[in-house]
């Protein structure tokens, strides 16, 4: 029996590091997608052009490279790339973290109402002719109020129990009325200027993400993704209901609220920058969790990586693949519901 | 260590499903709880695992008010058993019995190897190491509840207290699962467990509370309680208690008279 236990245990380790293994395999995948993606665009830089070029950024010597590649480079690709790897992981972190919490495999990020918010505040910023920044700020913070809204509304009509059920409903209601406030901006929206903006904006792009961007992108998102990487273990308790996860000492108040806030943070926080890029946040932790299985010790770092490599591999489509730039909203929900459909075939693992 | 539930009043909001329940139970000694559909055995479970308030009375262990407890060293003490679900996600059986270490862990941690050994020895204490790797979705009803009672003993409670544990199982798993139940009440456990098979108390109680309608409670020896008025009365219909005798003991059983 001693010896039948020995045995197990060595094989749990073996198991364990196969999974660990995916990890640290994903992490020169995302690099190296990095520097193909880097490579890729209408404008062509060799492999040997971008080393050249770090090789002078970083040993302050001239090896005289043409002024364009450094200015597309530095300019408009490497914030991009970043962009694609933040949001990414945002949108499928928050993804798999809200599946585990509401206990269906079915939840994506934007069940809170965070991307109906955030599309609503930038629309509000567009009417009103904000800057940027000021469009950014809008849809962050209306992102944040939408959720702030469906707990508040949530928590007075809760009395102890079914709270994941209410809230998803009150959610549901929350998204809802700020879609229909989208609509209704647009409605009186000048038809010539603002409207297209608002409407392109929707879509969500990458493609105006400058280095000023990622900057803002990066403090909601290490505030949310820290946090949620840190109690991911948690996450496993979580899924198996309310009370069950009381009765094992999870709080489980404290521990619902602090997923929904990274999560809303990490949500709004890439909205804000790229408009809303649909499928994400529901295929990524489904892929992750065919590949990793469901423990979240290993199911969200893998969902994270594998979201950046998503993201900026479809990217890099939208912007090189054909002559006019697609909306990458479009192409994420193109690539997103068959790729999804593909999943639920080949899994059986009672997901549903 | 003695758990005392002492003029427990416990219910929802301000309504009040069960009145005036006192009974002791002690380290080593099952507690089985009888009583028909929609009386509060449940809500009477839920009141001592501190998941809805109590409306009235105090649940002591060792005469401490566990509620005052913070709820980590509630989980410590009391193991719970839920009746055999099944959960949205693909785990493996280790991974579920591994989430009992979560009340011994830090805010930010996960489980250790020492957690991972003890998670072991509840698979093995139950005779189950052999389904470790298999998916927790996939494996039958019987061995989900043999899962469950490890993932309570991961926990390395005092207390375990199981929710119909023999409900959805065949006629062996019962069994199965009723010896188990004796075996971790001899090692010290106390349990307290409900049933809705009168004859599961002549299997495996040390003490017997029987929950009626109408706030009807009580609670002592198996054979105070359990005798053939009493069940007529909780549960409406007739019964004979019978005995059968084999090489070496006596065992008895409840036979409802259909007419």
């Amino acid at each position: 029996m001693k010896r039948f236990s020995m045995s197990n245990t060595v094989v749990f380790l073996q198991k364990n590091r196969a999974e660990y293994y995916l990890t640290a395999i994903l992490v020169p995948v995302l690099v190296l997608v990095c520097l193909c993606s880097l490579t890729m665009g209408r404008y062509a830089i060799s492999l040997s052009d971008i080393f050249s070029v770090f090789y002078t950024k970083i040993f302050a010597v001239d090896l005289a490279i043409p002024a364009n590649v450094e200015t597309v480079l530095f300019k408009v690709r490497i914030p991009r790339i970043i962009a694609a790897v933040l949001v990414g992981a945002s949108l499928s972190v928050s993804g798999a973290s809200y599946q585990g919490l509401f206990r269906n495999p079915m939840v994506s990020p934007d069940i809170l109402g965070a991307s109906a918010g955030a599309g609503f505040g930038a629309a509000l910023g567009i009417l009103l002719s904000f800057g940027t920044v000021g469009i950014q700020l809008y849809s962050f913070l209306f992102g944040l109020g939408a959720v702030a809204l469906a707990v508040v509304i949530s928590s007075a009509i809760t009395r102890g129990n079914n709270v994941t059920l209410v809230l998803v409903l009150t959610g549901m209601v929350v998204s809802t009325l700020f879609s229909s406030f989208v609509s209704l901006i647009k409605y009186v929206a000048d038809p010539y200027s603002k409207l297209p903006a608002i409407t392109f904006w929707l879509m969500g792009s990458l493609s105006t993400a400058s280095m000023k961007d990622v900057k803002m992108m990066l403090f909601p998102f290490l505030l949310g993704v820290v946090p949620l990487m840190l109690l991911r273990w948690k996450l496993n308790v979580l899924s198996f209901g309310e009370e069950e996860a009381k009765t094992m000492g999870v709080e489980t108040a404290k521990l619902r609220m602090a997923v929904i806030i990274c999560s809303t943070l990490l949500t709004a926080g890439s909205v804000s920058v790229c408009g809303i890029i649909g499928w994400i946040g529901l295929v990524i932790p489904h892929f992750a969790r065919m590949l990793a299985g469901p423990n979240y010790k290993i199911l969200l770092p893998v969902s994270l990586l594998f979201g950046s490599i998503f993201l900026i591999i479809v990217d890099t489509v939208a912007r090189s693949a054909f002559p006019l730039e697609i909306p990458l909203g479009i192409l994420t929900s193109l690539v997103g519901a068959p790729f999804f459909i593909y999943l639920l075939f080949k899994g059986k693992r009672g997901w549903l | 260590m003695r758990l005392e539930v002492c003029d427990a009043v416990c219910g929802y909001g301000t309504k009040k499903v069960v009145e005036n329940i006192s009974f002791t139970v002690q380290s080593g000694e099952i507690l089985c709880l009888l009583g028909p559909n929609g009386v509060g055995k449940t809500t009477l479970f839920k009141s001592i695992l501190g998941l809805i308030k109590m409306l009235g009375g105090v649940i002591k262990v060792d005469g401490e008010n566990v509620h005052a407890w913070p709820k980590k060293k509630l989980a410590q003490t009391f193991g719970y058993v839920p009746q055999a679900h099944t959960p949205p996600f693909p785990f493996t059986v280790r991974d579920v019995v591994i989430m009992g270490r979560t009340a011994y862990l830090g805010k930010f941690a996960s489980p250790s190897k020492v957690d991972e050994e003890i998670a072991e020895q509840a698979l093995d204490t139950l005779g189950i190491s052999h389904l470790a790797d298999r998916v927790y979705t996939e494996i039958s009803g019987g061995e989900r509840q043999l899962v469950l009672i490890a993932r309570a003993l991961t926990q390395q409670p005092q207390i375990l207290i199981m929710d119909e544990p023999t409900s959805n199982l065949d006629f062996g798993n019962q069994a199965r699962v009723l010896g188990q139940i004796n075996e971790l009440a001899k090692k010290g456990l106390a349990v307290i467990m409900t049933s809705h098979f009168p004859n599961h108390v002549f299997l495996c109680s040390t003490k017997v509370a029987l929950m009626q309608k109408n706030n009807k409670f009580s609670v002592g020896s198996v054979e105070e309680v359990v005798t053939e008025e009493n069940l007529k009365s909780a549960y409406g219909i007739d019964v004979k208690i019978t005995t059968a005798a084999d090489d070496c003991h006596t065992l008895r059983s409840c036979i409802p008279i259909i007419n």
